[in-house]
């Protein structure tokens, strides 16, 4: 991992990415112990990939950037502001799921307050809208940027090198991290594309291209700290391609027989959280009692986020036909 | 007032919305130096600058899909679709991303953009510069699908789309840009959308249609009151969603009906048109509904005399409503 000092961030900094990457694991492992117990019907995970989302945003800046992201970033969105009970409401569908009022499947993130763009599920969709959103900043000259994020296996569709190559041509403030996690459900990363690294394609389309270690939130902030910094300077877009790890399935509908056995059990070896909490240790940011008032406290924040939602209720019947059009029109 | 054509009216609509307001910009593909290939959006680039009328990429996809970032940032775009029977490539940012912003997101976040595409035959364009697509869109939640069939419309209702907080398709009928002139209010001009109209008052037949096919149908319309009968002639004007309250009176007011549209016959517009009438109206018809449309193969061939045999013209439906009449 690379040295915090070097890139200019203090203990309290490493303690909070920790904080949110330690967060979002946890609530995505009762996600799937709820679904295995029959409460929720499906979970799509950020668990591998924390760092990566984490490093990304804590380079931004949560109050006037944007984001983008895929149905993978549960650590990101909850950086940016999205609490743990609306993560639960969400899962369980209730009233009060402010990313689409128990409209969309979980993990769908949208919060306007909070600077998330609303996702759909078709993969790679979400890139042309902060495309989009970069082109209205830099038309209203404005320090900001959009920033998206997509699997490796999103990255062959069409609207990623349609979004890519106008960001090149206007030099917009964008930056587009490939969450590259080997696998899209099943298919392996070597036949789902034949360059060596997707960061490389970024020649092709004018932009600065980067390939880094996702497993290490610094090497992230780092990367991402940079490419903001080109973006509002007017000196354009960023590719990064972060090589992450899937620790589970692809979903909770899925079991992960694809892989070789050897690779599921070696795995572990490269959770980003185990090794981020081997390096705080190891750099006297925090000490063994740190880790476990966290352990604690997550606890406490997931069983009342999870004992809110199941309570709540959902959404009367009659709100499947709300908010088609901006004056409701009931058929 | 000033006599303008329909492409006139559509640069005004834009000219008078981008003046007024900061946040509307055109983008699309030649629309910037060249104007458009039709010239509709000629002399906006040197007005308001080159991001405000923006030349992009030849990808259909990132027009719509950065337009609908944009617009979900404050901004009010919109995008031309050069011709179309090229809006495909953006389907699906516009069936699966513009039309369910608001509804995904339950209120969040809403998508206010307008996406313009001339459509439509006659003008020997063959298959891929003649078709009719807007069924693609007509039965999508979210969609409004606007065809204006006057320069009065097409300007009125441009301006309503731009205005508009939910994604508008706007389709213009090529053929009509340079061949329907009319006095058309200057400045500030609106007409609501979701609305029809009725274009010509008669008790003894009703045609509906909308765009090209209503200037068809007020002409043949003209040469049958010769013969003694009046057709009542109602534009749907937005085809998606239908003013269904229109449609039903219009319908009952004669018991006759034709329907008319360039689309191919099934699956089109008016056979929605047909089922809301057959479902609202069955006791006040005096006759079948009769439907009046392009034949059911893929599109306008390039020949003249195929293409004129597809095409609907005032013959044909001067033609039809006579057989209706006389029923
Ligand atoms: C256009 C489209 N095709 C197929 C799917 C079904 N699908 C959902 S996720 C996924 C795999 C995506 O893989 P990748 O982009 O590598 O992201 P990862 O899940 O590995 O993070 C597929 C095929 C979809 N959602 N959208």
């Amino acid at each position: 991992m690379l040295d915090y000092k070097e890139e200019g961030l203090e203990p309290e900094d490493l303690k909070e990415m920790y904080r949110t990457m330690h967060l979002a694991r946890k609530l995505d492992e009762r996600m799937w112990l709820l679904n295995r117990a029959g409460k929720l019907p499906f979970v799509i995970s950020c668990q591998g990939q924390e760092a990566t989302q984490v490093g990304a945003g804590y380079a931004l800046d949560r109050d006037v950037d944007i984001i983008s992201p895929y149905y993978r970033d549960l650590a990101l969105v909850t950086h940016f502001g999205m609490t743990a009970e609306e993560t639960m409401l969400s899962a369980f569908a209730k009233k009060g799921d402010v990313s689409s009022g128990g409209k969309q499947m979980p993990s769908h993130f949208s919060k306007k307050s909070c600077n998330i763009m609303t996702q759909g599920s078709s993969v790679t969709t979400q890139l042309l809208h902060a495309v989009g959103a970069s082109f209205k900043f830099k038309m209203d000259d404005e320090k900001r940027v959009a920033l998206t994020t997509l699997g490796e296996g999103s990255s062959n569709q069409g609207d990623f090198h349609e979004g890519l190559n106008f960001v090149g041509v206007h030099d917009l403030p964008f930056i587009c991290i490939i969450e590259n996690n080997d696998y899209a459900i099943s298919v392996p990363r070597e036949l789902q594309y034949g360059a060596e690294k997707l960061s490389d394609r970024a020649l092709g389309y004018g932009m600065h291209g980067e390939h880094i270690d996702g497993n290490d939130p610094i090497a992230v902030y780092k990367a991402v700290k940079e490419a903001r910094q080109r973006a509002v300077n007017g000196e354009g877009g960023t590719l990064i391609e972060a090589m992450s790890t899937r620790l589970t399935a692809h979903s909770s509908d899925d079991d992960d027989s694809y892989r070789e056995k050897e690779e599921r059990e070696t795995m572990k070896e490269s959770d980003c959280l185990i090794k981020f909490r081997s390096y705080i240790l190891e750099h006297g940011v925090a000490d063994e009692a740190w880790f476990e008032a966290l352990e604690k406290e997550a606890k406490a924040v997931i069983t009342d986020a999870t004992k809110a939602a199941e309570k709540a209720p959902y959404p009367d019947p009659e709100e499947a036909l709300t908010h088609v059009y901006e004056e409701v029109q009931h058929g | 007032m000033a006599k303008i054509s329909y492409l006139q009216a559509i640069h005004q609509a834009l000219d008078y919305e981008m003046g007024q307001d900061e946040s509307v910009f055109v983008l699309g593909e030649d629309v910037g130096k060249k104007g458009g290939v039709f010239k509709v959006t000629a002399g906006l680039q040197e007005k308001y600058g080159a991001l405000r009328c923006l030349d992009t990429p030849l990808a259909e996809s990132n027009i719509v899909g950065t337009s609908i970032g944009a617009a979900m940032m404050g901004k009010r775009p919109v995008a031309e679709i050069q011709f179309a029977d090229y809006i495909l490539p953006a389907t699906n940012q516009i069936l699966s991303e513009a039309a369910k912003i608001r509804y995904r997101s339950n209120n969040d976040w809403n998508c206010p953009i307008v996406i313009r595409a001339p459509f439509g035959g006659g003008i020997h364009g063959a298959l891929y510069h003649s078709q009719s697509v807007e069924t693609i869109f007509a039965s999508t939640p979210g969609l409004k699908v606007v065809v204006p069939s006057t320069p009065a419309d097409a300007k009125g209702l441009l301006i309503s789309a731009i205005r508009d907080n939910d994604p508008v398709l706007f389709f213009e009928h090529k053929k009509a840009y340079r061949l329907l002139k009319e006095e058309v209010p200057e400045g500030d001009h609106t007409v609501p959308i979701g609305k029809a109209d009725i274009k010509r008052e008669g008790d003894d037949i009703t045609v509906i249609t909308y765009g090209l096919c209503v200037n068809y149908a007020l002409q043949a319309a003209e040469r049958l009151s010769k013969d003694g009968y009046e057709a009542e002639i109602l534009d749907l004007r937005t085809i998606y969603p239908l003013d269904k309250e229109s449609i039903i009176k219009a319908a009952s007011k004669t018991g006759k009906v034709l329907l008319v549209t360039e689309d191919n016959l099934e699956g089109s517009i008016i056979s929605e048109v047909a089922a809301i009438i057959a479902e609202n109206c069955l006791y006040d018809l005096d006759a079948p509904i009769m439907r009046l449309a392009g034949p059911d193969v893929p599109s306008m061939p390039y020949a003249p005399p195929m293409e004129d045999f597809f095409m609907i013209n005032p013959d044909k439906i001067e033609a039809k409503m006579k057989e209706l009449a006389e029923h």
